[in-house]
């Protein structure tokens, strides 16, 4: 045992403690307060509850429905965080390659980051609008009735084009930072070494951008099911019908619009398990495969 | 919109205390979900009722939509913080009423006070929707609306028809509307128009336990029976020979193509009417909703309400309840009930508001605005007084998402109301425990 010891003191303790605390007030406390209500049936109002075991873990998992939505869900996330990081990818190569009005351009390409994500569901709607939107005329130039909210495969469509176009401005900012940290002698030697752009993409450029793709893998995943509820509400217009949500939206709709607190608890809990899962596997098996400069 | 609350709070509280200190001012606050212009008609029947009074202060909070204000009002209630009047929609009664000791009774709250009640004065379709089963009132009918049909005038006479009185006329009619160019019907919310009030409308039972006033303990729908399969098989027909369009769960997605024109008949709210007047490209009138001869024989029966109530939280101070109950009584009188029917196209809920109504001939000028009256005052039934089920939003939900399913192809009449009727009674089974 010769490793260095410090002297106790409480002092780093002391440092630690807000962000204890807020760990503890904004996290611990409300998963342990759904795992407790996901084994109880209550009425909305608090004035009873019966315990019922695993009954609603049982009722979730058992449905067609959640299945449905569970399915949904992966091709969502899938979608999104594929579409969202390969245009945005290519967007960020071509735009480090543009040397006349390269600020302009990277401004315009940035510009969607500002916007919030409810106000980006509405634009969505506006484009896709049955009735008055542009994108519906488009399509129908092409023989496609683009009908949002009466197919499901349709409205499907119109959410993960907005999501991606939402998500494609971060990853773009990501991406051109990482491109642009690769070393000017790095290129310069591959440029000697091949005279093809394409394969020194793939050879030289990518393998130094996988530590910055890596981790927008990972911001991506988590967007796509946790920060679209923005998206997908005015997307769907308060009416879920037949319209594709994702798990995190049924969360949502049966807890705060059906008031189902128990059924709601279980399936936050069995999203906290999967996306425990899912960070376990990402950083286990993913991360061996970055190169760290 | 909460700023603006506390701001009008304080601002009343104020004023109240520089000008009438010697008075002890009782504040009540009212949540509500009616926004935009229905929000500045609820604004003002406040700003009229702190005026003509100087012992009660209401101050009207808007919380967002149906849903969300009723699940804002659990919320404060599990706090403690919960206001005095909490407006609920009909799919969310139940929640409501189901839980014991969450509200107080509108009509204890009013005899309380020392006011008269007599559930008689309310008019027939609205008096026993909000009530329990022997029939006592729970919850204030407020915003009630019946779901009607509007009509396109010139298309009607372009096709040289009559707007129809049953669904057998409509299907004779139906064809030549086509033929003129149009589609002939549209509809804005399938469970509402087309699943809760057909049981009212036929006087057929929506589910056991009595249309669950009996108690949440073992009720179940009855959905998967002829009468509402054969409607819905209609109306897939219709649809697969381009007599009925479907735009969605969306209400106003199938209202805009009305008023654009482009349809001839179309199902909404008698509460639509004050905004068809604004948005419509065309004159268009209203009749009542339809029903099948064949099932409810020469006239159908009157409809459920649609729309919210009040309902009076419990954990208040008698002198809060006192001065709630004051405010339902000044919100019933029939002078402010015609202003809230004129200015919003929801019905008065009152028996001598409606007289007032005919009495300075209203529907003289505007017959299109009795129609929904009309249809709550039609014949009663065992079976039209309402309907309690618990997790009804979810139940509506599902419902949607199946009728959606049999409008684009993706299922049949058979496998939807089995998945409608089995999901559904799961759901009403969860509600049930929960309240044991």
């Amino acid at each position: 045992m010769n490793k260095v010891r410090f002297g106790h003191s409480i002092v780093p303790y002391l440092f630690l403690l807000p962000q204890m605390a807020v760990v503890a007030v904004f996290f611990y406390l409300p998963a342990g307060e759904a795992v407790r209500s996901s084994f109880f049936l209550e009425d909305p109002f608090g004035f009873s509850s019966t315990f019922v075991g695993l009954d609603n873990y049982a009722d979730v998992l058992s449905s067609t429905e959640y299945r449905r939505v569970a399915i949904f869900t992966v091709w969502f996330t899938v979608l999104v965080a594929f579409f969202a990081l390969a245009i945005a990818l290519l967007l960020a190569v071509k735009a480090d390659a543009v040397l006349r009005g390269a600020k302009t351009y990277r401004t315009l390409l940035m510009w969607v980051y500002a916007i919030a994500p409810p106000v980006a569901g509405l634009l969505g709607i506006l484009l896709f609008d049955q009735h008055v939107g542009p994108f519906v005329d488009i399509a129908s130039w092409f023989g496609w009735t683009l009908r949002i909210g009466v197919n499901y495969y349709d409205t499907a469509f119109a959410m993960i084009t907005t999501a991606v176009w939402y998500q494609v401005a971060v990853n773009f900012i990501f991406f051109l930072s990482g491109l642009q940290s690769i070393p000017r002698a790095v290129r310069e030697a591959a440029l000697i070494d091949c005279r093809s752009g394409l394969r020194r993409f793939f050879t030289v450029t990518l393998p130094l951008l996988t530590p910055t793709a890596f981790f927008l893998l990972v911001i991506n995943v988590t967007y796509a099911l946790f920060d679209t509820f923005g998206l997908i509400d005015p997307m769907t217009k308060n009416e879920p019908g037949n319209n594709p949500v994702t798990l995190v939206y049924k969360v949502f709709l049966d807890g705060f619009r059906g008031n189902d607190l128990g059924g709601s608890s279980a399936q936050s809990v069995i999203l906290m398990i999967v996306v425990f899962a899912l960070t376990v596997v990402q950083f286990r098996f993913m991360e061996r495969r970055v190169h760290y400069a | 919109m909460k700023p603006y609350g506390i701001a009008a709070g304080l601002a009343a509280g104020l004023s109240l205390l520089s000008v009438n200190s010697a008075f002890a001012v009782t504040e009540i606050s009212w949540w509500h979900a009616m926004g935009g212009a229905l929000g500045e008609t609820v604004n003002e029947i406040a700003t009229n009722f702190n005026a003509a009074q100087d012992e009660i202060v209401l101050t009207p909070v808007f919380k967002g939509t149906y849903e969300e204000t009723l699940t804002a009002g659990i919320a404060a209630f599990r706090a403690g913080e919960q206001p005095n009047i909490l407006q609920v929609f009909d799919a969310g009664a139940a929640t409501v009423i189901g839980a014991k000791g969450a509200v107080k009774p509108v009509q204890d709250l009013l005899e309380d006070a020392g006011a008269s009640f007599d559930i008689e004065d309310y008019i027939s379709g609205v008096r026993y929707f909000y009530a329990d089963s022997d029939g006592k009132m729970i919850g204030m009918p407020f915003n009630s609306s019946a779901p009607i049909m509007y009509y396109n005038e010139e298309a009607l006479e372009k096709a040289g028809v009559e707007a129809p009185k049953t669904w057998e006329e409509f299907e004779q009619i139906a064809p030549k509307l086509k033929q003129a160019g149009y589609i002939p019907l549209v509809q804005s919310h399938l469970t509402w128009e087309f699943t809760e009030n057909f049981f009212s409308r036929h006087n057929l039972p929506f589910a056991t336990n009595n249309n669950g006033y009996d108690g949440a303990e073992g009720t179940k729908l009855l959905v998967n029976t002829d009468g509402l399969k054969m409607m819905f098989a209609k109306l897939a027909a219709w649809k697969q020979n381009g007599h009925f369009e479907w735009y969605g769960t969306g209400w106003s997605d199938n209202q805009t193509p009305f008023e654009q024109g482009k349809v001839a008949l179309w199902v909404g709210s008698s509460g639509s009417f004050g905004g068809l007047t604004k948005s419509a490209t065309m004159p268009f009138g209203a009749v009542p909703l339809p029903y099948w001869e064949a099932i409810a024989g020469e006239d159908g029966y009157q409809s459920f309400i649609g729309g919210a109530a009040l309902f009076a939280m419990a954990g208040k101070s008698e002198e809060e309840n006192k001065a709630t109950a004051k405010f339902f009584e000044y919100l019933t009188s029939p002078e402010v009930q015609l202003m809230w029917h004129k200015s919003t196209g929801y019905v008065p809920v009152t028996n001598a508001a409606y007289e007032l109504a005919k009495q300075q001939g209203y529907y003289d000028e505007t017959p299109q605005a009795e129609i929904g009256i009309q249809q709550l005052n039609m014949k009663a039934g065992e079976w039209t007084r309402g309907y309690r089920m618990g997790f009804y939003v979810q139940i509506r939900d599902v419902m949607n998402r199946e009728y959606g399913k049999l409008f684009t192809g993706e299922t049949t009449v058979d496998e939807a109301f089995k998945a409608i009727e089995a999901e559904g009674n799961q759901l009403l089974e969860r509600f049930a425990k929960t309240g044991s």
